[in-house]
C-alpha cells in the first residue's frame, strides 16, 4: 500500500503516544509505592531512597498468601463448574436442539444484559437464609449463576457451527449422547473452552460487587474485593496502599503476559459476544 | 440397534406382512429413541438452568416483590404498593444518579469509542508491525487489572499533588489545577477519565479488527480516485466497521450505566452526590440505610433504564448485519 512517509511517521507517535497514557498510570503507582511510608509523594519522581520494604509491609499488611489462597479457593469453585454446566446447555441446546431449545435459549439470553446490582439485594437476603453470608460460597454460588447467560451463549455459538454428520458418523457407530459428547465435542471444543475459561476467570479475580456486599472478611473475599478493603484501611498511606494495589493487580498481570494471546482473542471475542 | 438387527432374520415366506410390521416397529423405535433424546439433552441443560434460575431469575422477582415493600429487612415488611417508585420520581438524589450514570455514557462510551475510531484508521496502515503488535499487549492492560485497581491508581494520579496537576503547573497552567475528584463541577468528568482510560484500549483494537477484514482494493481505488484521508475514512473505513463500533458502544454504555467499582473507589458517589450512580445508590440504600423496598424499585427502574437503551444500539448492530 502507498503510503507518505509523513503519515506513517504521526501514526507512530499517535500509537506511542495512546501506550504512554496507558503505562503512565502504572509506572506513577509503582514509583510511588517507592516512596518513605505515611509521605505525599508528588509527580514521577524517583525516591531518594527507594523503600522496597513497602511491598514486603503491604504484603503482610494484606495478608497477601491468604489472599491468594482465597482468590484461588473461589476460582477453583467457580470456573470448573460454570464451564461444565454452561458446555452441556450449549452442546444441548446448540447441537442437539431438544423440543423447546428456542424457549429456553432466549430465557438465558434474558440476563444477558443484566448488571450485578440489580440482584444484588436479594441476593444477599438469599445467602443470609441459605445461612452462607461471610461464606465463599455466597460469591462461588451466585456468579456461577450470574455468568450462565453469557457463558451458555459462547457455548451454544460454538456448537451451531459444528456440522451435524458428526454426531451422526458418531450415532451410527453406537454412540451415546454423552459419549457422543465427551469423547466428540469435547475435545473439538478446546479454543472455544479455554477462551471462555479465561474469561471467567478473570472476571472472577476481579469481582468486587459480590465480595464487598456477601463477605465481610476480607480473607475470604476475591482479590478485587480484598483491595476494597485495603484502600479502607490504609487510604491515608498512599505509598503502602500503591504498594499493596501493586501485589494485588500483579498476578493478573502475569498470568495475562505468558497468555497474552489467548487472552488477547478471548477478551476481543468476548467483547464481539456480549 | 440390536432390536432391528434381529427382526431382520425372520423366515422368507413372510417377507411382505412381516417388512410392514417392521417398518412399523421401526418407526415406533425411532420416534421412541428421539423422544428419549428429547429429554437427555433436556437434561444436559438442567444444571445451568438451575443456577440460573436460583441466582438470577428468582432474585430478578424478588427485586421486583420488594420493590411494593416497606422493608428494613429485619422486621416485617408492609405493602406499600408504588409509593417507593413515587418517591424515587420525587427524590432529587435519586435522579440525579440516574442523571449522572446517563452523562458518564459521555465519557466511558463516545470518549473512547470517538479516539478508537481516529487512533484506529490512523494507524491501519500499519497494523501487523512490530510496534503495532507490542501495542496490542499494552493497550489490553487495563482490561486486565481490577477496576478496583484502576481506581486507586487514578485517585492518586488526579488528587491535588497528583501527576496531572503537575503536569498543568510544568506548562504554566497553575490556575486549572484542583482536586479533581473533590470537585463538584470536575468530579463526574474525572471519573470519567478513568472509565475511559479502561475502555480505549479494547474499543481501538476492536476497531483495528474491523479495519483489518476491508478489502486494501478499496483503498486503492478511493487513492486513485484523488480521495483524502478524510473521504477514505467516511467513504470507506466507517460504513465498514459499523458492526464493531456497535459492539464497542453497547459494552461500553453497559459499562457506564453499570459503574460501581470505579466509583466506589474514587469518589464514593459524593462530592455532595455529584457522582453519585444508580449501581452505587443501590448498595447504599440496600445496605446502609436499609430501605431494601427503595433499594429495589429503584434497582427495577435501572434495568429498565439498561434496556431502554441498550435494547435500540442491538437492533442498529443487528440490522447492518444484512
Amino acid at each position: 500500500m502507498i503510503v507518505s512517509a509523513r503519515e506513517t511517521w504521526l501514526s507512530r507517535v499517535l500509537l506511542v503516544v495512546l501506550m504512554v497514557v496507558t503505562i503512565v498510570p502504572f509506572i506513577s503507582l509503582f514509583v510511588t509505592a517507592l516512596h518513605a511510608p505515611g509521605t505525599y509523594p508528588s509527580g514521577l519522581e524517583w525516591p531518594e531512597t527507594p523503600y522496597w520494604s513497602n511491598f514486603v509491609d503491604a504484603f503482610t499488611a494484606a495478608d497477601m498468601g491468604a489472599l491468594l489462597w482465597s482468590s484461588l479457593l473461589i476460582e477453583i469453585g467457580v470456573v470448573p463448574v460454570a464451564l461444565l454446566i454452561a458446555t452441556l446447555a450449549g452442546f444441548s441446546l446448540g447441537h442437539l436442539r431438544p423440543p423447546g431449545h428456542r424457549a429456553i435459549f432466549l430465557t438465558f439470553v434474558l440476563g444477558l444484559t443484566l448488571p450485578f446490582q440489580a440482584v444484588i439485594v436479594p441476593l444477599y437476603y438469599q445467602m443470609r437464609d441459605l445461612g452462607l453470608l461471610n461464606t465463599r460460597w455466597a460469591i462461588i454460588l451466585p456468579l456461577i449463576g450470574l455468568y450462565m447467560p453469557f457463558a451458555v451463549m459462547w457455548m451454544r455459538a460454538h456448537f451451531v457451527t459444528m456440522p451435524e454428520e458428526l454426531s451422526e458418523a458418531a450415532r451410527i457407530d453406537g454412540a451415546g449422547t454423552w459419549a457422543l459428547f465427551s469423547r466428540i465435542h469435547v475435545p473439538l471444543s478446546v479454543p472455544a473452552l479455554s477462551s471462555l475459561g479465561i474469561l471467567l476467570f478473570l472476571w472472577t479475580w476481579n469481582q468486587f460487587l459480590l465480595a464487598v456486599v456477601l463477605v465481610d472478611d476480607p480473607a475470604k473475599r476475591t482479590m478485587a474485593g480484598a483491595l476494597g478493603a485495603f484502600q479502607g484501611q490504609w487510604g491515608t498511606d498512599v505509598p503502602l496502599l500503591c504498594a499493596g494495589s501493586l501485589l494485588i493487580l500483579t498476578p493478573t498481570l502475569i498470568v495475562f503476559l505468558v497468555f497474552q494471546r489467548r487472552f488477547v482473542s478471548a477478551l476481543m471475542q468476548g467483547a464481539l459476544k456480549g | 440397534m440390536m432390536q432391528t438387527r434381529t427382526t431382520g432374520t425372520t423366515g422368507r415366506r413372510e417377507v411382505s406382512e412381516q417388512s410392514s410390521t417392521s417398518a412399523e416397529a421401526r418407526r415406533r423405535a425411532l420416534r421412541a429413541r428421539r423422544l428419549r433424546r428429547g429429554w437427555v439433552a433436556l437434561g444436559l441443560v438442567v444444571p445451568a438452568a438451575v443456577a440460573y434460575a436460583a441466582f438470577v431469575l428468582r432474585p430478578l422477582v424478588l427485586t421486583v416483590q420488594y420493590s411494593f415493600y416497606d422493608w428494613n429487612g429485619v422486621t416485617e415488611s408492609t405493602w406499600v404498593g408504588a409509593e417507593n417508585y413515587r418517591r424515587l420520581v420525587d427524590n432529587p438524589e435519586m435522579l440525579g444518579s440516574i442523571g449522572n450514570a446517563l452523562e458518564l455514557i459521555v465519557y466511558f462510551s463516545f470518549v473512547p469509542v470517538l479516539l478508537g475510531l481516529l487512533t484506529a484508521a490512523t494507524i491501519r496502515k500499519f497494523a501487523t508491525s512490530r510496534l503495532a503488535l507490542v501495542s496490542r499487549t499494552v493497550l489490553f492492560l487495563p482490561q486486565v487489572i481490577p477496576l478496583v485497581a484502576a481506581g486507586i491508581m487514578w485517585t492518586w494520579l488526579l488528587a491535588s499533588d497528583g501527576l496531572v496537576n503537575e503536569l498543568l503547573r510544568g506548562i504554566g497552567l497553575d490556575a486549572l489545577t484542583r482536586a479533581w475528584l473533590g470537585d463538584t463541577s470536575t468530579a463526574l468528568p474525572a471519573v470519567g477519565v478513568i472509565g475511559a482510560w479502561v475502555a480505549l484500549g479494547l474499543c481501538m483494537l476492536l476497531l483495528l479488527a474491523g479495519m483489518a477484514k476491508i478489502d486494501p482494493s478499496l483503498y486503492e481505488a478511493a487513492r486513485i480516485d484523488g480521495a483524502g484521508a478524510v473521504r477514505e475514512f467516511f467513504a470507506i473505513t466507517l460504513p465498514s466497521v459499523r458492526q464493531e463500533i456497535g459492539v464497542c458502544v453497547t459494552v461500553t454504555v453497559i459499562s457506564a450505566l453499570a459503574a460501581f467499582d470505579i466509583v466506589y473507589i474514587s469518589t464514593q458517589g459524593g462530592p455532595a452526590n455529584s457522582t453519585l450512580v444508580p449501581g452505587l445508590e443501590i448498595y447504599y440504600l440496600g445496605f446502609f440505610s436499609r430501605e431494601v423496598g427503595q433499594a429495589s424499585a429503584l434497582a427495577v427502574v435501572f434495568m429498565a433504564l439498561v434496556l431502554a437503551v441498550v435494547l435500540p444500539i442491538q437492533r442498529l448492530t443487528r440490522e447492518s448485519d444484512r
